[in-house]
């Protein structure tokens, strides 16, 4: 019975703060053991909506539940099954990763072991430095290590990469892999293209407060972000421009057939689209896509 | 139960171990109402009635830094680095939270307050307290009524910046006023008004009939009055005023 309803149910949410309606009506359902991602720009109302599921904030309307539980009265026994990575938070600043890894454990019933949620959170090498020594990276690290060290079943990730340089984003991946291998249920927010279609099963688009489409990355189009954008100048003098995933094979055709003429390939590049770009387009086309499929709002 | 015991021990051995790791904090909170000790004892030194009175009167002050500046300063710095909202989101119960952070400022309170009471003795000439019982009772009502007035001003302390202006524009003045340094009877009359309505006056009243005069517990009812009416409305705006995370914007 348990174990078939969904990790997270959220039906019509609305909050409001004060006149601004932050939330105004998001749906969506995560599956346990599923990898979810709520995607959007920023102020699109994804950090209230998983504030709202942590139990930090209270819900205007709508029905919420997780693992069973509604987050709003905060039940203990939910605390217990629940990791949170918040955007932004500090710690204590005098002790150590391993002190405070060890001093989070003796909050849950049930704790990882000490050892191998350091390793996990790739913290290893600064296990015995002083919190307020930490780099913004490793704090990050800290952050992972205490969601994960209650062993929760779900795992709320708030931006987990925003800030991270291209390698610590790679290792803040696999971590966030290496949950899903465990079985873990994951809801994480991002306003990263390329970080949805790398982790998530499956993702809402939010923009304004409300879901704009529900489904795979790569139903939504989401992988546009993924592809490269090859541009040559043509035998006639224009500029030739082709999007591909696989560059490798477009760029082999293309050489090979100038070489074959014994001709240039003039102002060969290839480049990525912005992600900003992309995003920008894919929430302005679902909601054309929108208002085709719903009609003009009467007035 | 036991659980809820467990964690609370384990929170207070957390906050002491951080305590000592943070010397400008353990300086503010520990080493500075004895050096005020040192340097009014010795400035006193021919007058063993100015002596009788910096004696209790330091004993007060201890109990406002380890209580009132120690958890003001604290929650605004654990509120503004978001320590408090991810403890929030852990199975850690609140009680257990409170109570060990509580009880870790009991702790600051007796090992200052045990400094004072020796120096005292040995060297002030004010002997041990004649009245162990009106001791315990008022640095009781003292920790509870300065801690939660602590607590209360935090949540009025809109960041850690001006944390330290805030503390010290009310801990300076109330230490003056109350007679920490001074037989408050000498003062002029508009301050004496001042301070009688001042907590810190009649918990050093009850301190100094424990610590030197002995004058039996029932004279000093009224003092304990005070402090226990400041006690409430200090838990009340504590409790109410209570946010676990920094105000937005």
């Amino acid at each position: 019975m348990d174990s078939v309803a969904p990790a997270i149910l959220v039906r019509d949410l609305h909050k409001s703060y004060g006149a601004v309606e932050a939330v105004r009506g998001i749906d969506f359902e995560v599956a346990r053991g599923e990898v979810f991602g709520l995607l959007g720009p920023n102020g699109a109302g994804k950090t209230t909506t998983v504030e709202v599921l942590e139990g930090y904030r209270e819900r205007t309307s709508g029905i919420v539940s997780v693992l069973g539980h509604d987050p709003a009265t905060r039940p203990r026994a939910l605390r217990e099954r629940v990791g949170i990575v918040l955007q932004q938070s500090g710690t204590y600043r005098h002790v150590t990763v391993r002190e405070i890894v060890t001093h989070w454990a003796g909050f849950y019933p049930r704790p990882r072991d000490v050892e191998e949620v350091i390793d996990l959170a790739g913290l290893r090498e600064s296990e015995h430095v002083r919190a307020r020594r930490l780099s913004g990276g490793q704090s990050r690290r800290l952050d992972f290590a205490l969601a994960l060290v209650g062993d929760p079943e779900l795992i709320f990730l708030d931006e987990p990469t925003t800030g991270f340089d291209p390698a610590a984003r790679r290792a803040a991946w696999e971590t966030i892999r290496a949950l899903a291998d465990l079985g873990k249920t994951v809801l994480l927010t991002t306003h990263y293209l390329d970080e949805a279609q790398a982790l998530c099963d499956r993702v809402a688009i939010v923009k304004d407060g409300r879901v704009l489409a529900v489904g795979a990355p790569a139903q939504l189009g989401v992988g546009a972000a993924s592809r490269y954008r090859v541009s040559w100048r043509g035998e006639d003098g224009a500029v030739e421009t082709r999007e591909t995933a696989d560059p490798t094979a477009l760029l082999h055709q293309l050489t090979s057939a100038a070489l074959a003429r014994g001709v240039g390939l003039e102002d060969l590049s290839v480049g990525r689209p912005s992600l900003e770009d992309v995003y920008l387009e894919l929430t302005a086309e679902l909601q054309d896509d929108l208002v085709d499929a719903v009609g003009e709002p009467a007035r | 139960m036991s659980d809820a015991l467990a964690l609370t021990w384990r929170q207070y051995r957390l906050e002491r171990k951080m305590f000592w790791r943070n010397p400008s904090a353990a300086f503010f909170n520990f080493v500075l109402p004895l050096l005020f000790l040192a340097l009014f004892g010795a400035i006193f030194a021919g007058s063993q009635q100015d002596l009788d009175v910096i004696v209790p009167g330091i004993a007060g002050m201890s109990v406002m830094t380890t209580t009132f500046v120690a958890l003001a300063m604290n929650m605004v710095f654990l509120r503004e680095q978001g320590v408090l909202k991810r403890l929030r989101g852990t199975p850690l119960p609140s009680g257990a939270y409170l109570g060990g952070l509580a009880a870790h400022s009991i702790t600051n309170t007796a090992i200052q307050l045990s400094f004072v009471v020796a120096a005292g003795a040995l060297l002030f000439g004010v002997g041990l307290p004649e009245n162990w019982l009106t001791l315990g009772v008022f640095v009781a009502a003292g920790v509870i009524c300065l801690g939660s007035l602590g607590v209360a001003l935090s949540h009025a302390i809109p960041n850690f910046d001006s944390a330290p202006a805030y503390v010290n524009a009310i801990f300076l003045p109330v230490i003056v006023i109350s007679g920490v340094f001074y037989d408050a009877d000498n003062a002029p009359a508009f301050m004496r008004d001042v301070a009688e309505v001042l907590p810190l006056t009649h918990l050093i009243d009850g301190l100094s009939a424990a610590m030197v005069t002995g004058a039996p517990f029932a004279d000093h009812l009224p003092d304990l009055a005070v402090v226990a009416i400041w006690a409430a409305l200090g838990t009340l705006l504590a409790v109410r005023g209570f946010s676990w995370e920094a105000r937005r914007g």
